[in-house]
């Protein structure tokens, strides 16, 4: 009785798989051989695509990349870690635990050119349902943009599973975009009423090919007053897009010259390491970054927190180092200082290459990547936010200290006249130090919030120094608010300019024209926006 | 001083023809003993030069090279040398300073009396040494992928031309897998470079692919641009359709800027792919990935790639990092690397088969050479003295590697000068080929007896 049970206990084990076989899952490695002959490629593609099971994506993956071999005893991938594993997924391994390299017999399994699109495709109808929403998301906006009607059905079929609202937006607009080139006239109707609907311009340009050759008179119409809605919508978020950009700009141009405008303006210092004031905060910014990757992995965005201070501390201690050192000495010599200013602002550009070498950049921490979508397809970036939210409070508290505060009256009394100051009491000499060295703090601080957006490297002093100079001597010297009002000036024009004047260099020509219109204007009007009516820092000194 | 050292040299000179012939009388014995023990080493060493910068803006990119040429000499050199002698390479510092190069160069060739030089990256300098190396007929390998136009007979070229980088790019974008792009956005640094490779590039895209006038945009930004808001703003517009991709040759650190502002403006390879072709795994350890990931390259080689030959190639490489203790985060192999490290080998390869180092000898065994590789079998051309290769297109991961989405099938054959911008210009220097000529009604005309 027992051996009659394990007889047919036996036998059902052994058929069961048997009968099961073809209908069940089939296994990768049962396309194994077909897939490597080039003969039955093709064909065996074909299937696997219609399968779409994620089981075979290793396979497809190694195939397009090359990284399949056949051998004597069946197919190999070799993987990322240097090691071959069949299909099953074993490593091929000695007795030592090392990875074994087959010398003999080992052949690339060729993949037919003709046969590349059949892989991608293959792999994206198994990656419109992966695991990871941002890759449904690629896969979707892939396939959307294939022209192929065919598609349509397996990203239907994936907008009704789809839980992620972004994911689904991404979907449906897929799914339209492949309508348009429908054969049905009333899907493509609906195609366009959607496209018109949602004011998108990622279908804008096959809208203008339909303007041109669409069959239909009422799909037509509808082209027409889609593209009327689209562009009318354009031509709005633009101009909006342009004013931002002259305003970034302007706040961009604001907190690079206003520590100029304290050294220059107030104090009528030269200082050509301007720039390289900028560097070192943005170095600050590098150097705590760098700590953070290494010591606090788990707090890397929070060194930006603690990077704008500090930037603010190291720039103005060199500042301060300067004054001290250097400058205190050449007071009234502008052409000295010039010079001095200019050779230290070299010896600080060489140091920097010397030791942080040519390529460094600053990653800015997670949350202020991306921006906030202002109206579909228009975003301002976090970042540049930031940046004007910051100058615009450097700027108030600049204005609050030097007009508001004790020290600041004492600022401004020994940089008017400084012989009466002096008579009154006041320490000038430790008042110079301190003006410079806020001077350059704010330039450091400057610099650490533009390698948000910029990069980190020796020469980043020459592309600010210019532009610094210009807005304060267009300002006025001497004057906060000729500053602000030439950064908003020449940050406005120019990226009012850039747009207009178009070309394959626009942007050079729009800072061309800048600087043409900078110069005119300071023939016409020699001392600035706001020429200072009281005797400055330079006048008493010399 | 000229004296004393003149004397010095053909006391060498002859110290060597004695060495020859003891080594002549001495072969039988020498079989015996001195395989083993090393003959190579009781001989007088092949002098080698190489000139890539060690310092300067362009020691990141060049200071892997001479490493990677360090290793395949030491290799060389563990395995018996060359004609049963070592290799001993002189190391000179270029410090990216192109008049430098020159100096340099003349220096191995006329000093050192080098039987080679491995070295330059950027065009300015290969510009610079190439009148030294024709006067002095020198033997230059040259790693980089550059903009054609040229075709020296005393250089090797290893690096891609454009057919061998941009032109296989666009056929990539343009093809179903890499999206059906049909509007080209070229966007490049304002110098000759760029300016070449979008001529030529233009030209084939309207020429040989059938793309509109209208669907081309190009703009080009100073060195040292850092505000590419309004140019992004443009190309976000641009791409819109999902039909559009952006070639990129800006140069250098104005590349940060432009790529956080793609991110920041949410433009992503998924709808805009960014194509280029000056960054390499090298350069990428230094920048912020994040914003390029999902981007795309156009090389030869990448570290990543799935093959035995590269995966051994490359934990040599860690090992000789090790060695010479470089950090293992710096320790990557790319592009550059590889062909520099081929050089030695195909040099190598070159002087055994002419049995001398005579520049002209090994120049004839140069043609149509094939030797093993990372990238499998790799060929020098049989008359132009550039080379055959694969073209892989890589997407950016975020760790700085590449994973590769699409490859040429076979090698693609080197063309200096492009059919679309000279017609009918190639390059033959085999037999008694001149070098570059004109096909002027079927007829050779060589451009170095028209000068």
């Amino acid at each position: 009785m027992f051996r009659v049970l394990t007889f047919l206990l036996a036998i059902c084990c052994a058929a069961g798989p048997l009968s099961v076989a073809p209908v069940a899952a089939a296994t990768p490695a049962d396309y194994a051989q077909d897939l490597a002959a080039a003969a039955t490629q093709r064909a065996t593609l074909e299937q696997i695509r219609d399968l779409a099971d994620p089981a075979f994506r290793d396979l497809l993956q190694a195939l397009k990349e090359g990284a399949l071999y056949s051998w004597p005893e069946g197919l190999l991938i070799f993987t990322d870690d240097g090691v071959f594993v069949d299909l099953a997924g074993t490593p091929l391994l000695d007795d030592a635990g090392e990875a074994v390299f087959p010398e003999e017999g080992l052949e690339q399994v060729p993949l037919e050119e003709e046969n590349i699109p059949l892989v991608q495709r293959a792999l994206d109808v198994i990656d419109l349902f992966a695991a990871a929403p941002n890759v449904r998301r690629s896969t979707a906006l892939r396939l959307g943009n294939m022209q192929d009607v065919s598609l349509i059905a397996v990203l239907q079929k994936a907008t009704e599973t789809e839980q992620d609202a972004a994911v689904r937006t991404v979907l449906v607009e897929a799914v339209n975009k492949l309508h348009l080139f429908s054969p049905d006239a009333e899907a493509r109707r609906q195609a366009v009423a959607y496209f018109g609907d949602t004011r998108s311009e990622a279908a804008l340009s096959r809208l203008r090919d339909m303007r041109q050759d669409e069959t239909d008179a009422g799909v037509r119409s509808a082209v027409v007053a889609a593209i009327q809605t689209i562009e009318n919508f354009l031509l709005v978020r633009n101009s909006v897009g342009y004013i931002f950009n002259g305003v970034s700009l302007s706040s961009i141009l604001l907190i690079m010259s206003l520590g100029l405008a304290i050294t220059f303006g107030l104090m009528g210092i030269i200082n050509m390491a301007h720039g390289e004031m900028l560097m070192i905060g943005s170095y600050t910014a590098y150097v705590l970054q760098e700590l953070f990757a290494d010591y606090l992995p788990g707090y890397l965005d929070y060194y930006f927190i603690l990077a704008l201070p500090l930037s603010i501390v190291t720039a103005g201690c060199v500042g301060l180092l300067m004054e001290r050192g250097i400058l205190r000495f050449l007071y009234g010599r502008p052409l000295e200082s010039l010079l001095i200013t200019w050779g230290i602002g070299m010896v600080l550009q060489q140091g920097a290459r010397l030791y942080f070498g040519d390529q460094t950049s600053v990653s800015p921490p997670t949350w202020f990547r991306g921006g906030w979508e202002v109206m579909p397809g228009l975003i301002f970036p976090y970042s540049r936010l930031f940046i004007i939210a910051l100058s615009m409070l450097s700027l108030v508290m600049v204005y609050l200290l030097l007009y508001r505060s004790n020290v600041g009256l004492r600022i401004r009394s020994v940089t008017q006249n400084r012989d009466m100051a002096a008579c009154v009491g006041i320490a000038t000499h430790k008042v110079d130090a301190l003006t410079f060295a806020l001077g350059t703090a704010l330039a450091g601080l400057a610099g650490c919030a533009l390698s948000l957006i910029g990069t980190v490297d020796p020469e980043v002093g020459k592309t600010y120094i210019v532009d610094s100079f210009m807005v304060v001597v267009l300002g006025g010297v001497g004057k906060l608010f000729g500053t602000v009002l030439a950064s908003g000036g020449v940050g406005m024009s120019n990226k009012l300019l850039e747009p207009l004047i178009g070309g394959t260099a626009a942007a050079v020509y729009a800072k061309v024209s800048i600087l043409v219109l900078v110069i005119i204007f300071l023939q016409l009007r020699p001392t600035g926006l706001f020429p200072a009516k009281e005797r400055t820092a330079a006048g008493t000194l010399r | 001083m000229t004296n004393l050292h003149t004397a010095g040299r053909t006391r060498t000179h002859k110290w060597q023809v004695a060495k020859r012939t003891a080594c002549a009388f001495g072969l039988s014995l020498a079989l015996l003993v001195g395989l083993m023990s090393g003959a190579a080493v009781a001989q007088d060493p092949i002098k080698v030069g190489v000139l890539h910068s060690l310092s300067g803006t362009m020691a990141i990119s060049e200071g892997p090279l001479k490493e990677v040429i360090l290793m395949a000499i030491d290799e060389i050199n563990q395995n018996g040398g060359v004609l049963g002698r070592p290799v001993e390479p002189i190391v000179e510092d270029p410090a990216s300073n192109w008049d430098l190069f020159a100096e340099k160069a003349k220096k191995l060739l006329t000093q050192d009396e080098v039987a080679t030089v491995f070295g330059c990256w950027t065009s300015v300098s290969r510009k610079s040494v190439l009148p030294v190396f024709e006067q002095y007929n020198g033997l230059l390998f040259y790693p980089v992928q550059y903009e054609g136009e040229e075709c020296s007979k005393n250089v090797i070229y290893t690096g891609a031309t454009i057919n061998q980088q941009a032109s296989p790019a666009v056929d990539y974008l343009m093809s179903p897998e890499g999206g059906s792009k049909k509007r080209f956005y070229l966007i490049g640094t304002d110098y000759v470079y760029p300016r070449t490779t979008n001529k030529i590039l233009r030209l084939y895209l309207t020429k040989a692919k059938g793309v509109a006038e209208d669907g081309i945009a190009e703009e080009y930004t100073p060195f040292h641009h850092q505000d590419y808001q309004t140019i992004v703003g443009k190309i976000k517009s641009f791409c819109a359709g999902g039909d559009g991709a952006v070639i990129n040759t800006i140069n250098g650190d104005s590349n940060v800027p432009f790529f956080k502002e793609l991110a920041n403006q949410g433009i992503t390879a998924d709808t805009c792919p960014v194509i280029s072709f000056s960054f390499a795994e090298v350069e990428l350890q230094t920048l912020d990935v994040k914003p390029l990931a999902g981007h795309l390259a156009s090389w030869n080689y990448y570290m990543s790639l799935k093959s035995p030959q590269n995966f051994r190639w490359v934990k040599a490489y860690k090992a000789w990092c090790e060695k010479r203790g470089i950090p293992d985060k710096q320790c990557v192999t790319d592009d550059p690397m590889m062909h520099a490290y081929i050089h030695v080998k195909l040099w190598a390869k070159a002087v055994e088969a002419a049995g001398s180092t005579d520049v002209e000898a090994v120049l004839k065994a140069l043609e149509g050479l094939t030797i093993s590789s990372p990238v499998g079998d790799y060929k020098v051309d049989e008359k132009n003295h550039h080379t055959w290769k694969p073209v892989y297109i890589g997407k950016i991961r975020e760790d700085g590697q590449f994973d590769v989405v699409w490859k040429t099938k076979e090698w693609v054959r080197p063309l200096p000068w492009s059919e679309l911008t000279y017609p009918g210009r190639a390059c033959d220097w085999s037999g008694d080929g001149l070098g570059t000529y004109d096909m002027v009604n079927g007829d050779r005309v060589w451009l170095s007896s028209q000068q």
